[in-house]
């Protein structure tokens, strides 16, 4: 990966345009003076100019990941902010928002202006989430207006459900005051005791303990109630079952402040794949059936699924070698997160690029508030060059991120970014 | 001589590999009834005994069986409590096999334990058992156990009554068994039955006498009396009446009924004690044939010298 300075004036020169917010899709060019978008459309090239060819790539918005762990501060042994950006503009990614379960947790308002300072310098957008509950003890809600004021663009206990019903209403009506998203890990504990993969079938035969579908559906149903009940905005994290999916396709016909995501490696995998004990496949919630895997795709489709976000979770080889039951949940995902999406989306379940990409752009910077529209003169670019075509594998050549925990290692992948522009630079991915 | 190098369970494992364990341990058995009990079958190989959770009879099943093949071992005991402070699992068994060894047997508390070795160490793994996954060498002696009896598996009927959800023994013995051709029926409370078992091929009761109307012979599997007061089960009051092997239900039926139990037994409650020590009973028998299996697995696998040559 070699990074460089934008030049003064940057033509990108006959690419396929993908522009999400217009939903509009055509061959031209983008030219970005000083580091802002000048114009979109049909340039021609100046001697002042330096000239990238684009054809046959597609050239649209940065990727927006609303759901990563850079484990700064306190676990950089992991992940840090800046080796997370790394991987993000690895994967395309010119933004993301960083959830609060470090250590310390990000619950006051020095924590969250300690993410956005040391973030300033670095060469794409972070933006923290805050804890819903402080030390996220889900007893007490933490001072989400300060919060707010001073960069959190959305509150999360994130890795623990707030399990507290009462707890999670009050969340949700003091977020509420400033149309903040509140995100819960959405799994009721007592249902999922010591699961560590899906119940069902193959974890009978592994032996191991299973987490049924209902600990996610059941938790879903009463967040979206109490969402409904407090009239604030509900941002669903994760989700992995067809049951919960019918609960949100149900609810987001009568609640307009509700939205969902979903991860890529739910996307790509059914529960089967972990007949090996791959401990990177350890992930919470876990990999589901092959009906919920459907299922999951087909919400995206008719866009029950707002959002694709990674849920990007760094961890040592150490941790990730001890025995199943012992491993931490998690994978990354930033770094392998389009080659999957775009394999298990458009090559295998029909879905256009067109459906695709507001699924990492638009949609995402729309739930958490931020400029959906990266073609608008004046803008600070943030642009994606992608060769959709490409086959590749990827290898631990592939990872910029501090950890190596994916399952996606040695898999065969579709489509690669080739440059991304962020924040005055320009990145080629290699 | 066996397809798989290891011996990890019996989930997928060939019928004719378990044939062949079977009968090479019918021969073993006869050297434990000579006076001289010794064979030089893995002279010069190197065995450890890794266990990282308690245990009695498996331990000294397999040190008998190796001791009785003139293999050189080395036993390796440590609670899952200290593993996790310290060394790790991976750190421990690398060091091991520096050492120059054939063979790892490993009991383990956590499901997939022996696959995860195979990862780390060039030795032969040997499962004697991980977690709540599979314990295939009790399968094995169970199955030998049960042709000494019927001479075939083919078509026999077992039941397999207890806590099947957390016993590796009952999944071992479910893959084994159905491999073989027998038919299962497992039998337990429903609260300690594993999701969607019947999708391996077994039927599934919660009336013990209708279990053994059907069966010609029962597994009966300890029931762990710390789990009362976790809400699996009521009371072992209840659980006795409902799924113990009693004297009472047995004379309710007029059978030949081949009564097996892993052990260690509660007596009194999974089963009475004039049960157990009724001649229905082979549960002395799978103890010796345990040890016949797990010379017949350590030969099969370490491809030892035969006494002749």
């Amino acid at each position: 990966m070699r990074s460089k300075k934008q030049p003064r004036e940057l033509l990108l020169k006959g690419g396929t345009v993908v522009d999400p917010f217009r939903k509009e899709k055509y061959v031209g060019d983008v030219f970005i003076k000083n580091g802002k978008i000048q114009k979109v459309g049909d340039v021609n090239y100046k001697s002042s100019m330096t000239q990238v060819d684009c054809s046959g790539l597609i050239v649209t918005h940065g990727f927006c990941d609303i759901h990563v762990h850079f484990r700064e501060p306190g676990r950089e042994d992991k992940e840090s902010l800046a080796t997370g950006s790394q991987a993000a503009l690895a994967g395309g990614f010119t933004r993301v928002c960083v959830m609060p379960n470090t250590n310390p947790p990000l619950d006051t308002p020095e924590s969250i202006r300690f993410i956005v300072e040391k973030a300033e310098t670095l060469p794409i957008h972070i933006h923290p989430i805050g804890s819903i509950t402080k030390g996220q003890k889900g007893k007490e809600i933490c001072e989400m207006v300060a919060m707010r004021n001073e960069g959190a663009v959305a509150f999360s206990d994130d890795g623990i459900p707030v399990s507290d019903g009462e707890i999670m209403r009050l969340a949700l009506e003091y977020a509420g005051m400033i149309g903040v998203p509140i995100i819960n890990h959405a799994e009721d504990c007592c249902i999922r005791k010591n699961g560590v993969m899906n119940e069902g079938e193959i974890s009978t035969r592994m032996g191991l303990t299973g987490n049924p579908d209902i600990a996610e559906s059941t938790m879903v149903n009463r967040d979206l109630e109490l969402a409904q009940l407090a009239g604030s905005v509900l941002h669903v994290p994760h989700v992995s079952t067809a049951k919960a999916m019918n609960h949100i396709r149900r609810m987001k016909k009568e609640n307009k402040h509700l939205s969902a995501e979903v991860t890529p490696h739910h996307l790509y995998f059914n529960d089967e794949a972990l007949v090996e004990y791959d401990t990177n496949l350890k992930v919470a919630p876990p990999i589901r059936t092959e009906h919920d895997r459907r299922a999951l795709i087909k919400a995206l489709k008719d866009d029950v699924i707002d959002c694709i976000a990674t849920d990007h979770a760094p961890h040592t080889i150490e941790e990730k070698e001890r025995t199943f039951d012992l491993a931490p949940f998690g994978m990354i995902g930033l770094e392998s997160c389009f080659g999957v999406v775009y394999q298990t989306l458009v090559k295998e379940s029909g879905m256009t690029l067109g459906e695709l990409i507001p699924k990492l752009t638009v949609n995402p910077r729309v739930v958490m508030g931020f400029q959906p529209d990266l073609f608008k003169p004046g803008i600070q670019a943030e642009i994606s060059v992608i060769d959709t075509e490409k086959e590749w594998v990827f290898k631990k050549s592939s990872i910029q991120s501090r950890s190596g925990n994916s399952p996606f290692l040695g898999k065969k992948l579709t489509g690669k970014i080739q440059f991304i522009l962020s924040k005055g630079i320009i990145t080629e991915i290699t | 001589m066996l397809q798989h190098k290891h011996l990890l369970g019996l989930e997928g494992y060939p019928s004719e590999d378990i044939q062949t364990i079977i009968d090479t341990a019918f021969g073993f058995r006869k050297v434990l009834e000579r006076p001289i009990k010794k064979v030089p079958s893995l002279q010069g190989k190197t065995v450890v005994n890794l266990f990282f959770e308690m245990s009695t009879r498996t331990r000294i099943s397999f040190e008998l069986a190796q001791k009785r093949m003139s293999a050189d071992t080395v036993a390796f005991s440590a609670t899952s409590s200290s593993l996790n402070k310290g060394e790790s699992f991976k750190d421990t068994v690398q060091n091991i096999e520096a050492m120059k060894i054939d063979a790892v047997i490993l009991r383990h508390p956590a499901s997939g334990a022996p696959r995860h070795l195979t990862k780390f160490v060039d030795a032969v793994v040997i499962n004697a058992g991980d977690g709540t996954h599979e314990h295939p060498t009790q399968a094995i002696l169970d199955m030998m156990s049960l042709q000494e009896q019927f001479n075939n598996l083919e078509g026999l009927k077992v039941g397999i009554i207890g806590d099947i959800s957390h016993s590796r023994v009952a999944l071992s013995n479910i893959f084994g068994l159905t491999t073989m051709g027998a038919d299962v029926m497992i039998c337990g409370p429903s609260t300690l039955i594993p999701p969607h078992i019947e999708k391996l091929g077994v039927k599934v009761s919660y009336d013990m006498d209708e279990v053994i109307d059907w069966a010609d012979a029962v597994n009966i599997l300890r029931i762990q009396l710390e789990r009362m007061g976790t809400g699996l089960y009521p009371s072992i009051r209840e659980y006795r009446e409902l799924f113990g092997l009693s004297v009472e239900r047995i004379k309710r039926h007029s059978k030949d009924l081949v009564v097996m139990h892993p052990g260690p037994m509660n007596r009194g409650t999974e089963i009475d004690s004039a049960v157990a020590d009724s001649d229905r009973a082979i549960i002395l028998d799978q103890v010796l044939n345990g040890v016949a299996s797990r010379m017949a697995i350590l030969y099969l696998l370490l491809g030892g010298k035969t006494e002749e040559n």
